[in-house]
């Protein structure tokens, strides 16, 4: 199995997402599942209000790249190829925006202590 | 052979450079020993096993490259001595190159050079850009289904329509860059058009009961059979209505007919289908005036339903102008060029200025032609337009 990581683009801010996109965001992984994939993390960013960019040692307030659809999250999968991330991809609930299909080179989650 | 090889790398670099060692090797082999009964056939294995190889190498290498041979006991064609029947590899190797994930210009770049082996400077050549521009573009389209890993398989059936639509549009573009290059000498155009119909033939082949695949190459094959016609001995662009329709070829026209009406009767037509049987119906007609133009309008009517672009609205306005006449067909050419998306296009201004000259509105016209003067590079068009002001 290969990893991808599914970046979320949406416009509309996460406080204001349906509730029937919520439940569906919390209902991914298990779908995945049903399709033979696997949702090995998942992360949800505040909006891009809160980001603060670090470009050659200057601060300034809001994202690194101002887009009309904001990266709301990522979450990264295994899957057997790109035809396979790109199914798995698409169940995502998306209500103006769509999804970003990357392979990853690696994922590590480093342990505390 | 490359098709097979890679059946068995799952990798186009290992498979192109063990192609190229049997090759090596089949000068060394052939040259003592004499050329053997199946040159084809011996070629596909040694580069099979050139392949096994330069993998099992590069494994004791890179202990952390994941297996990457397939198998040999789901493989119907693998194993014995006969490789030439590997008809399916090279179907796969066509759904890799024609991926959507991949951009629309490295898809038929790959498909030239790794289904059909065109070298790469034959490919640059076929699109007017230098060599290492092709040669940077088709790397990046390997690196691409190499690191997201871009399946070698036929797809699952519920994506089979799209993803046969996107492998028979690049086919089809092949053809029309050898068929109206806007530049580019005659040689690379004809090798173009040959490898497209290739092409075209063997997914009709491979996959005999979809109907598009049959649209394809009915609508290639009625290209094909007028393509010496398109053009008059000075290379000036010929319009339909003045082409000499003696010199069509019946032969492939016939092959067409057989196919588009065999496809109909399957099943609601796609875009593919409807296109050849409009190309059909110019064909068959004995005259540009006596062509069947209702059925024509109905045809285009329901390409825009299944394929709704300005470029087909604006065919359709040329139908219409037969049937309901030039000021309907203005009409909608008009709409069409408030639509602004077919800005640019040279056959709006060309449509419209004919539209023009059939009412009698002659000023008009000549600044119509002007304007696609103005938008084609295209040496034969050019002087087609340039005849047409005079």
């Amino acid at each position: 199995m290969a990893q991808y990581a599914v970046l979320i683009f949406e416009r509309v801010p996460p406080e204001e997402l349906p509730e029937g996109v919520m439940q569906g965001h919390m209902q991914l992984p298990d779908r995945i599942a049903e399709q033979g994939g696997r949702v090995v993390a998942g992360l949800a960013l505040e909006p891009p209000e809160t980001a603060t960019a670090i470009r050659g040692g200057a601060i300034t307030d809001g994202p690194f790249i101002e887009t009309k659809e904001v990266l709301g999250g990522v979450f990264v999968i295994e899957a057997r190829d790109l035809d396979h991330a790109l199914a798995l991809a698409r169940m995502t609930p998306i209500v103006d925006g769509g999804v970003e299909v990357r392979p990853l080179v690696g994922f590590e989650v480093l342990e505390a202590g | 052979m490359l098709a097979a090889t890679v059946r068995v790398t799952r990798d186009l670099d290992t498979a192109e450079e063990a192609v190229q060692d049997a090759y090596v090797q089949a000068l060394e082999t052939w040259t003592r020993d004499g050329v053997p009964a199946r040159p084809g056939a011996w070629l596909t294995t040694v580069a099979r096993r050139l392949a096994l190889n330069l993998l099992r190498r590069r494994r004791t290498l890179e202990a952390k490259l994941p297996l990457l041979v397939e198998p040999e006991a789901d493989d119907p064609h693998g194993g014995g001595p006969d490789m030439e029947a590997i008809p399916d590899d090279r179907l796969r190797l066509v759904f890799t190159c024609c991926h959507p994930a991949l951009a629309l210009e490295a898809q038929v770049a790959l498909t030239l050079r790794l289904v059909c082996g065109v070298a790469t400077p034959d490919v640059a050549h076929a699109f007017l850009v230098s060599e290492p521009t092709m040669a940077a573009r088709i790397t990046r389209a390997k690196k691409k289904i190499a690191a997201a890993r871009i399946p070698y398989a036929v797809p699952v059936p519920e994506d089979l329509p799209v993803r046969l639509d996107a492998a028979l549009t690049v086919i089809h573009l092949l053809y029309t860059t050898g068929h109206t290059a806007r530049a580019g000498d005659r040689l690379v155009r004809d090798e173009l058009t040959a490898r497209a119909l290739d092409l075209a033939r063997m997914l009709r082949a491979l996959l005999p009961g979809e109907r598009e695949a049959a649209g394809l190459l009915a609508l290639l094959l009625v290209h094909e059979a007028r393509r010496g016609t398109r053009t008059d001995a000075h290379g000036r662009m010929v319009r339909l209505a003045d082409q000499d329709r003696g010199a069509w070829d019946g032969a492939l026209i016939a092959e067409a007919d057989a196919l588009i009406v065999g496809a109909l009767r399957a099943g609601p037509p796609g875009r593919f289908l409807l296109q050849a049987a409009i190309a059909a119906l110019h064909a068959q007609a004995p005259s540009y005036e006596a062509t069947d133009w209702p059925q024509i309008l109905a045809l285009y009517g329901e390409l825009l339903r299944v394929w709704p672009s300005p470029v087909v609205a604006l065919n359709r306005a040329v139908a219409l102008s037969m049937v309901d006449g030039p000021a309907a067909g203005l009409e909608a050419v008009e709409a069409l060029e408030r639509d602004g998306r077919l800005s640019g296009y040279r056959y709006l201004p060309a449509a419209k200025a004919d539209l023009l000259r059939r009412l009698g509105r002659d000023a008009e016209a000549a600044e119509a032609y002007r304007e696609a003067l103005a938008l084609t590079e295209n040496a034969a068009e050019q002087a087609f337009l340039t005849e047409r002001l005079r």
